[in-house]
């Protein structure tokens, strides 16, 4: 091939990838914990004082879903949420990430004042838009969540009964990715 | 007597209005690890910040980490690959020199040691070629002219 | 009204674009006289037509700004009523749809240019580079009418605007993206040249001659957008810093590298007649790169601070017509180069030589750059995961090349046409060189502390600085005249010394120091200390801002009261920080505000810098633009 076509390969080499470099999301990071255990944490629930850590969930499927009362994509995904556990026996454990903010002027109280106001706004609006959850543990200052490599909220995981993460997914949870990813892998979890 | 009260007084007036401002930061030798590796982590929910610069909660949050890991003596590499394990290799701004990423770091040296390599050799195989001198061009207006008649 | 005849003008102007990109090109192959002479000489009027139409599109937009029309969509996204009439008229080309009408101006003006001060080419030469401005202007006028029209309807309209960033609310706006495009699409002008020399078979010095003068403004206005934007970056963004290697950055950064190894190329094409296909090759890819800019930039692709709101679909159109007008320039270049002759004869140590080397250092250096800006591109779309590129990265890769390539300034430019010894280059120049060591050994120390950095900054800044002034005495001592061009070069090159010590100097001698201030609190940095005076609450047109008096004193006498402010817009969420600073010839200072740490709001958060040389920074490349525009207007381009 003459030196001369050089900068024309190069030049449609660099046109395929910008192509297809259109049709990927530069901002979507994919999780390396998958594949990885779940990792370990202690934290008060919102019900309840007694801690939660996810050993407790060995030997079944579960899906852990971070959230907070300040999202409004979760507030989209919340109704599925709460058809999905209905329909289905899957348990699933909320994490409230953050709810106090860093602007709210509860952010400057006590420790024991901004729990007990995250669990009363985490209760309200659970009454009000329903509960899928088993139980919502209170992350409060986001350590949690920076385990679990969260970066936005609402953020999904499908943990197997080994307490291996299997699957995340960042954004609202669509009834559409709910039938055609989760269910299958959840039940394809649980028949092994 | 008067004077030394005088001079105390005016002492704890001038101290009172003139205070040493206090660094942002408790912890200085923390700080300075800090500012250091930060440049090289990305804020992963910015467009395209470091988290020495940018202000978004994520970021604050994510410092918090790196100080408190800092604090329990862990190395640049230690904290790097805490960060990775848990967001991927997108979270950091060097990227690491690994087989996916030799391209990247060695391509430019290699590209620019061949094309030395190309130039050495087209400048030698140059020196021995010929060439008529470019016409001028009054030269090449009268060759036109000349042509045209 | 008038916004509908804004885009009708710019319908027309598509139109008469297409005339004056079809028409004269044709004529160039038509073998008959009477046609091939009218068809050409529908090029000049065609661009001038094309300009008033686009003119005329462009006030009608901007009009739709002054007087507030927010029932243009465009309008009511970037403007407010409350927003300064100053900031209205920029707000024009704040967002995509309007930067892209102002990139169309622009590319008008210079076929404009073209048109007019080419009476010294050949009629078929014009027609041939007025064609090709008028089908790239032709691209990009369809891409507005089709996907970014500047001029939609918002019905029922806004009652006010949602206001331009408070970013972009700032002098740097007005001006930094109107230079930096008529850079960029100056490119345009020599990519038009370097395919009308092949389209014509005709790639000669005197093509090199006439493609100089356009190349060398185009040049000269890129490097003044760029520093602008660097610029306003400092000072904007709050914390000094005034490169990051964004996406956006590296997209003015290219084509400028490969500019510069342009104009040096045309050099040698034109004195000599060599480096012909390299010559045309660059002014391919400086264009090239400059369309490759728009596409990251717009497309999505990349994320970054600066990029515009993207839509996949513009990235589509963008890709396409990057793909046909490079494709083919390209394909044109492979079928043609083989037949071009080569040109003198030339030594292995030579100006040629050199020459040559600047341009494969300088493209080796921008190919470093495009890789590091789409590698996780590439990665991603290969699947192979998702990685970050970032300053490390660049920093890391790309000094080590600039340094040869800096280095080679001065004996390449002492070296003789054809014929040069080393032996003789290194004796002549043997007191610039052991004077820039010593400094390079001996500075360090006296500024701060020594590092490897600081030593090789200094030394390069050194040799380039001292080799040029002696230039500059060994031709002041002979008689003669001293044209333009010896003056811009020396000048040009003199700025890039001043740049490199401006850079080493910031970046190994900068001092923050981030603290907690009350009123009358002070902090110091040697010799200077910062005391905070007061603080209090002002008002601006469409913000309300806290603003600090802070009073620098060096030793005890008093410089100066910096006033930084912390503002908030009415319409944006994001508080923005305007810095204060006090700029000297060896030093800046500078003072930014921070947040309030409690709630009566008397202790704050501040950062302050002593940031040594960076004023030499901006002064570098002020005297780069100055020599390029003395070289530009050398007496033998005056047509």
């Amino acid at each position: 091939m003459k030196k001369v076509f050089i900068p024309l390969v190069f030049f449609f080499c660099l046109v395929i990838f910008l192509a297809i470099g259109l049709n990927r999301d530069p901002r979507e990071i994919p999780s390396p914990l998958i594949g990885k255990p779940a990792p370990a944490f202690n934290l008060v629930t919102l019900e309840s004082d007694k801690t939660f850590s996810p050993e407790q969930m060995l030997g079944k499927v579960w899906m852990f879903n971070v959230w907070a009362t300040w999202c409004v994509a979760c507030r989209e995904e919340h109704p599925v949420l709460v058809a999905f556990a209905e329909k289905n026996q899957i348990p699933i454990v909320g994490l409230s990430y953050k709810e106090i903010q860093p602007q709210d002027p509860a952010a400057k109280q006590s420790d024991a004042i901004k729990l007990q106001v995250a669990r009363e706004r985490s209760a309200v609006w659970l009454q009000r838009h329903g509960n899928p959850y088993t139980t919502s543990v209170m992350d409060l200052d986001g350590r949690v969540g920076i385990q679990y490599g969260v970066y936005g909220v609402p953020e999904t995981y499908v943990i197997d009964q080994q307490g291996v993460i299997r699957f995340k997914h960042v954004g609202a949870v669509t009834p559409q990715l709910l039938a055609e990813k989760i269910l299958p892998l959840m039940q394809g979890l649980g028949k092994s | 007597m008067k004077c030394i009260i005088v001079f105390l007084m005016g002492l704890c007036v001038g101290l009172a209005n003139a205070g040493e401002a206090s660094p942002m930061a408790e912890d200085p030798v923390v700080e300075a690890r800090l500012v250091h590796i930060s440049p090289e982590l990305r804020c992963l929910v910015c467009q395209n910040e470091s988290l020495s610069s940018s202000r978004a909660e994520l970021a604050d949050d994510l410092r918090r980490e790196v100080r408190d890991l800092i604090r329990a003596n862990k190395s640049d590499q230690e904290i790097k690959d805490f960060l990775v394990s848990r967001y991927g290799d997108f979270v950091l701004y060097r990227p690491e020199v690994k087989p996916l990423t030799w391209v990247l770091w060695f391509g430019p040296f290699v590209v620019l040691l061949v094309a030395a390599i190309f130039l050495l050799a087209y400048l030698r195989q140059r020196r021995l070629v010929v060439q008529p001198e470019a016409l001028s061009d009054a030269d090449r207006a009268r060759v036109e002219q000349l042509l045209k008649d | 009204m008038i916004p509908e005849l804004g885009h009708f003008a710019l319908i027309l102007a598509t139109i008469v674009a297409l005339i004056q990109g079809v028409l004269p090109l044709t004529g160039t192959y038509l073998p008959s006289r009477s046609l091939h002479i009218t068809l050409q000489s529908l090029a000049r009027p065609m661009a001038i037509l094309q300009f008033v139409l686009v003119a005329l599109s462009f006030a009608a937009l901007a009009t739709a700004f002054l007087t507030n029309d927010f029932s243009v969509t465009y309008v009511a996204q970037h403007s407010n009523s409350l927003l300064p009439k100053p900031y209205q008229f920029a707000a024009v080309w704040g967002g995509h749809e309007g930067s892209l009408l102002l990139w169309v101006l622009l590319l008008a003006v210079w076929s404009m240019a073209v048109a007019l001060f080419s009476k010294s080419l050949p009629l078929d030469m014009v027609a041939r580079v007025l064609s090709v401005l008028g089908l790239i202007s032709v691209g990009f006028l369809l891409f507005i009418l089709t996907t970014s029209n500047p001029f939609e309807r918002l019905l029922p309209a806004a009652l006010d605007g949602r206001d331009l960033n408070p970013l972009l609310q700032d002098p740097g706006l007005v001006i930094h993206p109107p230079m930096l495009y008529m850079g960029y699409v100056g490119m345009s002008v020599a990519f038009a040249f370097a395919v009308a020399a092949l389209l014509s078979g005709r790639l000669d010095a005197a093509w090199a001659r006439w493609s100089r003068p356009w190349t060398v403004i185009a040049w000269t206005f890129l490097t003044f957008g760029i520093g602008l934007g660097s610029w306003w970056a400092y000072y904007e963004l709050g914390w000094g810093g005034w490169w990051f290697w964004d996406p956006v950055e590296n997209a003015s950064l290219m084509p400028w590298l490969v500019a510069t190894a342009l104009i040096h190329s045309l050099m040698v094409t034109e004195k000599r007649g060599s480096f012909k296909a390299w010559t045309v090759l660059l002014a391919i890819a400086a264009f090239s790169l400059s369309l490759l800019g728009t596409f990251l930039v717009r497309s999505g692709v990349l994320t970054s601070v600066h990029a515009f709101a993207s839509d996949p679909k513009r990235g589509v159109f963008v890709l396409m017509f990057l793909a046909v007008v490079v494709g083919s320039s390209l394909t044109l270049f492979a079928w043609r180069a083989p037949r071009v002759t080569l040109g003198g004869r030339m030594e292995l140590v030579s100006r040629e030589s050199f020459l040559l080397a600047n341009s494969v250092l300088l493209v080796v250096a921008t190919g470093a750059v495009l890789l590091g800006t789409i590698y996780p591109l590439i990665i991603d779309a290969l699947n192979m995961g998702k990685l970050s590129v970032g300053p490390p990265y660049f920093n890391a890769v790309f000094a080590p090349l600039l340094v040869p390539t800096v280095f080679l300034m001065v004996p390449g430019t002492i070296a003789r046409w054809r014929e040069a010894k080393v032996s003789e280059i290194a004796h002549t120049l043997r007191f610039s060189g052991l004077a820039a060591v010593v400094l390079a050994v001996g500075l360090p120390f006296v500024l701060g502390g020594w590092s490897f950095g600081a030593m090789l900054g200094i030394f390069l800044g050194a040799w380039v600085g001292l080799g040029t002034l002696q230039q500059v005495v060994t031709r002041l001592r002979k008689p003669g005249r001293i044209g333009l061009s010896f003056w811009g070069q020396n000048i040009a090159h003199f700025g890039m010394a001043v740049l490199v010590v401006g850079v080493t100097g910031v970046n190994s001698y900068e001092v923050e120091r981030d603290v907690r201030m009350h009123v009358n609190d002070v902090v110091t940095i040697a010799p200077y200390s910062f005391q905070l005076k007061s603080l209090g609450e002002v008002a601006g047109p469409n913000y309300k801002a806290v603003r600090a008096d802070v009073e620098v004193k060096r030793g005890d006498e008093a410089i100066k009261i910096l006033q930084p402010e912390k503002r908030r817009y009415f319409s944006s969420a994001m508080p923005m920080t305007e810095a204060g600073i006090d700029s000297g010839f060896m030093r800046d200072l500078y003072v930014s505000l921070g947040e309030p740490l409690d709630d009566a709001r008397t202790e704050w958060s501040m950062r302050v810098y002593y940031k040594p040389f960076v004023p030499w920074l901006w002064g570098g490349i002020l005297l780069m633009v100055l020599g390029g525009l003395l070289a530009a207007l050398d007496r033998r381009y005056r047509a």
